[in-house]
């Protein structure tokens, strides 16, 4: 793993949103293949990485750098970046009215993977077997993007743009919450069968260890006040699960670093 | 170029068949007066009656003053003494596009009208300036009696029927702007669809100005007959000048009962045209008359489509959508007048305001008191794209009889920069992301629209959304 070049390499990122810092120096280095989770309280900053992932206009880049496969990714536009495999399952996907679900897949297909891939077999024959595996019914497609759906049907909709998108990157912003159990398990085979194996990888945003019982992250970063203070493999999720994030502060104190 | 006093000599001419003109262009010196009034008449060759209610409706619009409302700061610019009332481009109507002149065939040519001919429409009429150049209906509809002509060629071949429903639904006096057109008219479509003919695909009329300060004042009338149905589509153009010309049409619709009259407007006139127009249609026993009307282009556009439901059971439906742009004002809506029975009314507008421009929703809905029964529904919302632009609404509901359901809503919203940033993260520009977003707005209007139209408009519209971005 050390010999190949990282997938996604964060280097020492600060960044906030009219003068309110809120990341103080994140690192995080995702090699091909692999699954990190982020963990951590309400008001973190883990949502605020993955938008300044993707791109998020709204926040100011103080210090530090974003590369995607060598590209940097912060020189690029959303859009650009989505072209170059980044892809981000939002927590609060916005609503399209009158935009209809198979029309808008089409679209974005075609934008990110090009004209072939959004035309005939190819796209209908990934759609069909995508959405059967999220257990999704076709009129699904005649719906207008994200307008009246319930939680879990936009989270199931976000996982059927990851896979019809086919990204180098996924970032799932607490795709698992407003989910039951069955979806979480269906949303973790998706993204393992998205990743493992691949060259792409992914990062999971979640204050729950529960989707990361059916993921296997490899490695878990923790998240608190905009600083990484513990990274460590899986057990650490069930770690923080059962001790909560006081627990780890405390530990902190008294150890240092962990 | 002739001035009018040519044009009388021409005339002349024309009385002795208009073959002996070398030159077929006809162009009246701006400015309005009875003497131009009959002049169209005569040129025209009509009937005495024709001239005498153009007279007393110019008489009409002389005496009667601009309206007090809707955009007064506009309506005092339009010059009236600067107009040319009318333009003559060409020596007849052709059915055959080969016969129309080059020029005017390459323009209609660019605008995709014989194309669309062939593939979808069953009949269509262009119109350039004052005049149709360009005229066909399908022979299967002719051996089913359904009457499709310009509105001249229609007083000339039907003056009785012609006779008996011009200005019955939109009086002259009904309004400033439908006394001009009353007066002046020129071009237009006649209809007549006999008792259970239905239309299957839409005929269409395709409007154009091409000279400059020019006035264009079609004018309209389409009869259902018992049981008919038919669905007409009318499209709009213009080239773009530093100053104004004036587009007032009048339409009246009459659907006879049992039948179905659609009528769909594509609205894209240039920026400089003043665009006020009188669209009503009166709605017997168990018929149904539906507006389906686009307002994209235009300096400034005053229409409100009416339906008059008087025959019991009836049903209208106005459906609406309008862009307001940069130094443009669509002040639109609709007017439903519910007097009989068990009718029913559904209004669906929808504008967006952008760069500064301005949308206006007027829109009023009466139920008689001897009406039992009536259902009305009337949804407007609005889209501002940015803090410049402006939309007000102004809905009006005058209902007399207890029985009425009368439904509401309206929706005033911005494009917020999360829905612009879920959009781009899926591949798409920020100009295509707002394009995508100002599409689905008027969804529920371009699923109503033929689907080649429906298609032209949201080409239209992301034509406007380009460069929109700073």
């Amino acid at each position: 793993m050390e010999s190949k070049t990282p997938l996604l390499e964060i280097v020492n990122l600060h960044a906030g949103i009219e003068n309110n810092k809120i990341l103080n120096g994140i690192n995080i280095e995702i090699g091909p293949g692999e699954i990190h989770a982020i963990m951590g309280r309400n008001g973190s900053g883990k949502t605020t990485t993955a938008n300044i992932i993707m791109g998020h206009p709204d926040f100011d880049i103080e210090e530090g750098k974003i590369n995607l496969n060598g590209i940097n990714l912060l020189e690029l536009e959303p859009w650009e970046r989505a072209k170059n495999g980044v892809f981000l399952s939002f927590q609060y996907p916005q609503a399209v009215p009158g935009l209809q679900v198979g029309n808008f897949l089409k679209k974005s297909v075609a934008s990110i993977r090009g004209a072939d891939a959004a035309k005939g077999v190819n796209f209908r024959g990934l759609l069909k077997d995508s959405m059967k595996e999220l257990n999704m019914p076709s009129s699904f497609l005649s719906r207008y993007v994200n307008d009246g759906f319930s939680g879990g049907e936009k989270k199931r909709f976000e996982i059927l743009q990851m896979m019809l998108l086919q990204p180098k990157l996924a970032i799932l912003d607490e795709t698992d919450s407003g989910l039951d159990i069955d979806g979480i398990k269906t949303v973790a085979t998706g993204i393992n069968s998205a990743i493992r194996g691949t060259d792409s990888g992914a990062l999971i945003i979640t204050h729950y260890s529960r989707i990361l019982d059916h993921v296997k992250p490899d490695k878990i970063h923790v998240l608190i006040d905009g600083k990484i203070v513990a990274t460590g493999d899986a057990s650490l999720a069930n770690d923080l699960e059962e001790n909560g994030y006081d627990w780890l502060e405390n530990k902190i104190k008294s150890e240092g670093e962990v | 170029m002739e001035s009018s006093q040519e044009a009388r000599e021409v005339i002349g001419d024309y009385k002795a068949g208009w073959h002996d003109s070398e030159n077929s262009t006809i162009r009246f010196d701006a400015g309005l007066s009875e003497q131009v009034v009959r002049d169209i008449s005569e040129i025209k060759n009509e009937p005495d009656w024709m001239t005498e209610i153009r007279v007393k409706a110019y008489k009409h619009f002389a005496d009667r003053p601009m309206p007090t409302w809707g955009n007064m700061s506009m309506l005092k610019n339009i010059d009236f003494e600067k107009v040319c009332y009318y333009l003559r481009s060409s020596k007849a109507t052709e059915n055959d596009w080969d016969e129309v002149p080059e020029e005017i065939r390459n323009t209609f040519d660019k605008l995709g009208i014989p194309d669309a001919e062939q593939k979808w429409l069953s009949g269509v009429t262009a119109q350039y300036e004052s005049e149709a150049v360009y005229h066909s209906i399908r022979d299967d509809l002719v051996a089913q009696g359904v009457i499709f002509l310009d509105m001249d060629s229609g007083l000339r071949e039907y003056p009785d029927l012609v006779k008996k429903w011009f200005c019955s639904v939109v009086p002259y006096s009904d309004n400033k702007f439908s006394a001009l057109n009353t007066a002046v008219w020129s071009g237009g479509s006649f209809i007549y669809v006999p008792k259970g003919v239905h239309v299957e695909m839409p005929v269409q009329a395709y409007f154009r100005i091409n000279a400059k300060n020019m006035g264009q004042f079609e004018r309209t009338l389409i009869i259902a007959d018992e049981g008919s149905s038919i669905h007409y589509v009318e499209g709009c153009t213009a080239p773009t000048y530093s100053t104004d010309s004036l587009h007032s049409a009048v339409v009246e619709l009459i659907a006879l009962p049992g039948s179905h009259i659609r009528y769909s407007t594509v609205q894209n006139w240039s920026a400089n045209v003043y665009n006020l127009v009188t669209k009503r249609g009166i709605a017997h026993e168990n018929s149904k008359i539906e507006w389906v009307d686009g307002n994209i282009g235009s300096k400034l556009t005053m229409k409100y489509p009416s339906v008059i439901l008087k025959g019991e059971g009836s049903h209208a439906e106005v459906i609406s959508v309008a862009y307001s742009g940069k130094g443009q004002h669509q002040d639109a809506g609709a007017k439903i007048h519910h007097l009989a029975s068990n009718t029913t009314s559904k209004i669906l507008s929808k504008s967006i305001s952008k760069d500064g421009g301005r949308g206006t929703y007027r829109g009023m809905v009466t139920v008689s008191s001897k009406a039992e029964n009536c259902k009305l529904n009337v949804v407007c919302d609005a889209l501002i794209l940015d803090e410049k632009s402006r939309s007000d609404t102004y809905p009006t509901m005058e209902v007399s009889n207890s029985t009425a359901k009368c439904e509401h809503e309206a929706s005033v919203s911005k494009v917020s920069d999360d829905q612009l940033f879920y959009l781009m993260s899926r591949g798409h520009t920020e100009e295509e992301a707002l394009a995508l977003i100002v599409n689905g707005f008027f969804e529920p209007f371009t699923r109503e629209l033929p689907m080649e139209y429906a298609v032209e408009l949201n080409k239209l519209m992301a034509l406007e959304m380009e460069g929109s971005i700073g």
